[in-house]
């Protein structure tokens, strides 16, 4: 069974648990903030943990040296690229990915060799995609 | 030299009036508003209202023929993105961040940062001077060569005080390079000497050795 941590239980953070839950990864969510738990799916089967991603003590508590994946979702790009790059460069985790919401960041985190999707850049190309289409009847 | 300083705080504004005096041309990045007008009506326009991370922000203020930047905001993690941002985009020559969290000091080295500056580690280091608890007190370390130069002040209970320095176990990568006695002046160790209570021994180590050293000159 895949293990997979994933940083931040925003939206995006909590939906991606528990499609991965369901999907039957071994998930764990890790979050500042306990309230946001709150978002997790009633029947999710993973662990939520209180804690700063970017702390190497609290990474090791969550499993991170036994991780198949990393995700780092949460509301600050900083954030995410640094607590990526602790994944990465000290931990060794196989794959990491992030989410950078300044595109000219991404780009330059991207040519650094950190896995990282924009949502800017991404949803904007899929509303000029819908807007080109034709309105359906 | 041109000298970019991220954060407006209390450590980047008296830095920043530190740089002025000493003929440097500063440039200061801030997000608060409020903390660039005060920093602009004290010291001329030096300071730019902006995010240090961005390379936007960073384009504008012509990081790109920068000498030095200087990330001394509040957050790790911002610190260490405009250092980066810096050198892989504007091929910035020297970055410094502060640290907050000592653990960061690794991570920083390792992803490309020159220097890093963490008030935790250098409290710790006068923490360690002046409590006698710690028997081993670090001085400097020359991080480049992995070496470091520390402190021993003998206790009067050690096993090895009366013994000459050649009857010391001392682990092959430490060498003694001083001993200043409580009275008298210091001298270089020779074999011969022997080991007085309320001497200080410098000693040179890697830190891997550190606890071994520690062993041969305390005797426990």
């Amino acid at each position: 069974m895949k293990k997979v941590l994933i940083m931040g239980c925003g939206r995006v953070g909590a939906w991606l648990a528990g499609l991965l839950d369901a999907d039957g990864y071994q998930v764990t969510v890790l979050d500042i903030d306990a309230t946001s738990f709150r978002r997790l799916p009633s029947d999710f089967k993973g662990t939520a943990l209180v804690g700063n991603g970017l702390d190497q003590g609290t990474l090791k508590k969550a499993g991170i040296e036994e991780l198949d994946a990393f995700v780092a979702a949460t509301q600050g790009d900083n954030r995410n690229v640094m607590a990526a790059q602790i994944a990465r460069h000290i931990f060794n985790v196989p794959r990491v990915i992030c989410r950078i919401y300044d595109p000219l960041r991404q780009e330059i985190y991207q040519t650094l060799g950190i896995e990282a999707i924009s949502p800017t850049t991404v949803f904007a190309q899929l509303l000029k995609e819908r807007l080109e289409r034709e309105e359906p009847k | 030299m041109y000298i970019v300083v991220i954060g407006g705080g209390r450590v980047g504004y008296y830095l920043t009036r530190e740089l002025l005096d000493e003929g440097h041309e500063i440039l200061v990045i801030e997000k608060n508003a409020a903390l660039c007008n005060t920093l602009n009506d004290e010291m001329g326009s030096i300071c730019v209202n902006g995010d240090g991370c961005e390379a936007a922000t960073l384009a504008e203020v012509g990081t790109g023929r920068a000498d030095m930047l200087i990330a001394v905001t509040g957050d790790d993690e911002d610190n260490l993105v405009a250092c980066q941002v810096a050198k892989h985009k504007f091929k910035v020559p020297r970055t410094i961040a502060r640290i907050r969290n000592p653990q960061n000091e690794f991570l920083f080295k390792k992803l490309g940062v020159d220097v890093t500056v963490s008030t935790t580690n250098i409290i710790m280091e006068h923490i360690a001077e002046e409590v006698p608890t710690h028997p081993l007190t670090h001085l400097f370390s020359f991080r480049e060569k992995g070496l470091e130069i520390v402190e021993v002040k003998m206790p009067a209970q050690a096993a090895t005080v009366g013994k000459s320095v050649e009857e010391l176990s001392l682990p092959e990568e430490s060498k003694l390079v001083l001993i200043i006695p409580r009275e008298g002046k210091p001298y270089v160790p020779y074999s011969g000497n022997v080991i007085h209570a309320g001497d200080h021994i410098i000693a040179v180590t890697v830190p891997e050795s550190e606890v071994k050293l520690r062993t041969a000159l305390l005797g426990s």
